[in-house]
């Protein structure tokens, strides 16, 4: 597309406008009522227009306007960081935290550019330690500690 | 002398043993997270919650209140030492800060920042104190519509004082609004935007939001890039001012303070505008500019002062029209509702020891972070030695236990790792975060009040123009906004930004 001149501009503006297209659509569901007896539907349509007006300036403007492209760096930090965070969340209840966070911190020690995984699996029981120490010990947070099958 | 008074019951409150050691604990805890780089107050905050669930509401306010100020002087440190800003109004700090540190002169540099952060905290607890009380009067006067049009200022005026594309930031809030409204609508009993998932029924967690954006998408940034580090640590002497610098800083100091004291109220202020201009300020009056950006020391004492003035004067809003000013007030606000304290004027006299003691507990806050913070100054050096790579999986699993915790149930951890996508795509597109925040908290606020006041007026939308207080404010929102797309001060604007 070498007619968008900004594409930071241009692709958060197609991004307001698919907000704003989500929220009028699903809203349209909900009762509008009117001015003076607002329906559930009425403020999330209106923020909707407001939202897809918005996105239509900022994304035509970025047609005329030169402006900074987008500055993608390698994916792994992003894939890396949110996988094992979503790998805590599923370990969490079933296996507990501890085995969760030891999950977590050897996985996502791997995204550092100077990764070094001796070190890193001496951090994560070192790291497991600390938070039985001050969160299930110290602040006793009401988590589940140790796997199912172990209680 | 009704002021004393208050500040005595405050006194009594904020005194006690219990509270004393939670002010302690905050400001270390604070200033333990904020030195790290790369971590603001914002995910500070919201990483630190939890541990103020269990605490009774005074309690909580007042540990969060000293994580607050611990995490922006922490920042501090890191910006003189690591020329690595934590947070946006440290930024100033590292022009001359770290210069000053790489002359060998980093102990004078963190010595000035915590005796003018001390000078200006005091004044602004003061400050504070006495314009609480008439401003909470003339809030209690507010209708639905004048709150509506305070929100809409706050939110524009929040927008116009930050850096970068106002459609973009303006649509931030927007998209803040739409998400503030998830959950089951209170006056119809409607689930909306839940696409049936229970969990979502009661809406999205605000520390979910805070965290994704601010902390998750922050780490993967960082990771992104190879980091540099240069510590200067090893020349951090000379903590005791010499009287001949003193002398220099202290005018800088005062006039930040003032600075700080101001901007900080009005909505939108707070740290960050306030170092900003406090630094623009000293460099236009100084008889010699060109030795800023090269280890002055007005330059730290300055915006240093003020940043920590504005952060406490940018309580006035939230106390006293429960309006959040800024993404860190908003987190406040959020706190606040865990303890079911609605912010308002009505806190001021339902619930005077809280309000008095949160005001006496920044002062003693500030004293604390002096006390704390010259003579542990080698604990937070070594910190800073640590390698990113040790640092990052920690904050994430403290991260991810905090919103743990806030339910017991991981469906706000997976949503946390959605708004840290959602971080990371705005981060590359150039949208600020902190206006999606501010817009998240004010969301139901504003629909409820929007609906009341054209209930009261029976669908009449001229209300909110022909009510005095509520057009005052619309114009100045209006006002504002002209100001901002007029191109000479636009391009004004860009200059202060880019220094």
């Amino acid at each position: 597309m070498t007619f968008v001149r900004s594409p930071k501009d241009f692709w958060a503006g197609i991004l307001f406008i698919a907000f704003g297209v989500a929220a009028v659509t699903i809203a349209y569901n909900y009762p509008l009522g009117t001015a003076g007896r607002m329906g559930p539907g009425y403020f999330p349509r209106g923020l909707g227009f407001i939202m897809i007006g918005l996105g239509s300036i900022l994304s035509l403007r970025a047609l005329k306007l030169a402006g900074g492209k987008i500055q993608f760096g390698s994916f792994k930090p992003l894939l890396i960081v949110l996988g094992s965070v979503l790998i805590f969340a599923v370990a969490a209840p079933t296996l507990g935290v501890i085995i969760a966070t030891i999950l977590l911190i050897t996985i996502s020690s791997t995204a550092a550019y100077d990764y070094r995984w001796k070190e890193s699996i001496i951090a994560a029981l070192a790291i497991a330690t600390f938070t039985y120490a001050a969160f299930i010990w110290g602040l006793s947070l009401q988590l589940p500690v140790w796997p199912t099958f172990f209680r | 002398m009704e002021l004393i008074a208050n500040l005595g019951t405050g006194f009594g409150v904020a005194l006690t043993f219990a509270n004393l050691a939670y002010c302690f604990g905050g400001v270390l805890l604070g200033t333990l997270i904020g030195v790290l780089p790369g971590i603001g107050p914002v995910p500070t905050i919201a990483m630190l919650l939890p541990i103020t669930y269990s605490l009774p509401p005074v309690s909580a306010l007042i540990m969060l209140a000293g994580i607050y100020y611990g995490a922006q002087y922490g920042g501090s440190t890191t910006a003189i030492l690591v020329n690595l800003p934590g947070e946006s109004s440290s930024v100033v700090t590292c022009l001359d800060g770290y210069q000053m540190a790489r002359q060998g002169r980093a102990g004078t540099a963190l010595s000035v920042a915590a005796i003018g952060s001390f000078i200006a905290g005091t004044f602004a607890t003061l400050v504070v104190a006495s314009l609480a009380v008439p401003l909470a009067e003339v809030a209690l006067k507010f209708g639905p519509a004048e709150y509506f049009s305070l929100m809409v200022l706050g939110l524009i005026a929040a927008v116009v004082l930050a850096s970068g594309s106002l459609v973009k930031a303006i649509g931030m809030i927007v998209l803040g609004l739409l998400l503030g409204i998830i959950g089951t609508d209170v006056n119809s009993g409607l689930q909306r935007f839940s696409f049936g998932i229970p969990e979502l029924s009661d809406g999205i967690g605000f520390v979910v939001v805070a965290m994704g954006l601010f902390g998750f998408a922050e780490i993967i940034i960082n990771l992104e890039q190879v980091e540099k580090r240069e510590i200067f640590t090893n020349k951090v002497e000379g903590l005791w001012l010499k009287w001949k610098d003193f002398k220099q800083a202290l005018p800088a100091i005062l006039r930040g303070t003032g600075i700080g004291s101001m901007l900080g109220i009005l909505p939108g202020g707070g740290a960050l505008l306030s170092a900003f201009a406090s630094y623009t300020l000293e460099k236009k009056i100084a008889k010699d500019p060109s030795r800023f950006g090269k280890g002055a020391i007005e330059g730290v004492a300055g915006p240093e002062s003020a940043n920590n003035a504005g952060a406490q004067t940018s309580f006035i809003p939230l106390l006293t029209l429960g309006i959040p000013s800024n993404a860190v007030m908003a987190l406040m606000v959020g706190a606040m509702t865990i303890h079911s304290i609605q912010p308002g004027p009505q806190v001021m006299t339902n619930n005077p020891q809280l309000f008095w003691g949160l005001i006496v507990s920044m002062w003693i806050g500030n004293v604390m972070l002096v006390i704390l913070n010259l003579p542990l100054i080698g604990i937070w050096v070594k910190l800073l030695k640590v390698p990113y790579r040790l640092l990052y999986p920690a904050i994430l699993l403290f991260c991810c236990i905090g919103v743990y915790s806030l339910q017991n149930n991981v469906f706000d951890v997976m949503m946390t790792a959605v708004f840290g996508l959602l971080g990371w795509i705005f981060v590359k597109l150039e949208c600020e975060p902190a206006p999606l925040l501010l817009g998240f908290i004010l969301g139901p606020m504003m629909e409820e009040n929007l609906r009341r006041a054209l209930l009261l007026s029976r669908g009449d939308w001229t209300v909110f123009a022909t009510r005095p207080i509520s057009a005052v404010m619309l114009g100045l929102a209006v006002i504002l906004l002209l100001i901002i797309i007029a191109p000479s001060i636009r391009k004004k604007r860009a200059e202060a930004f880019q220094e």
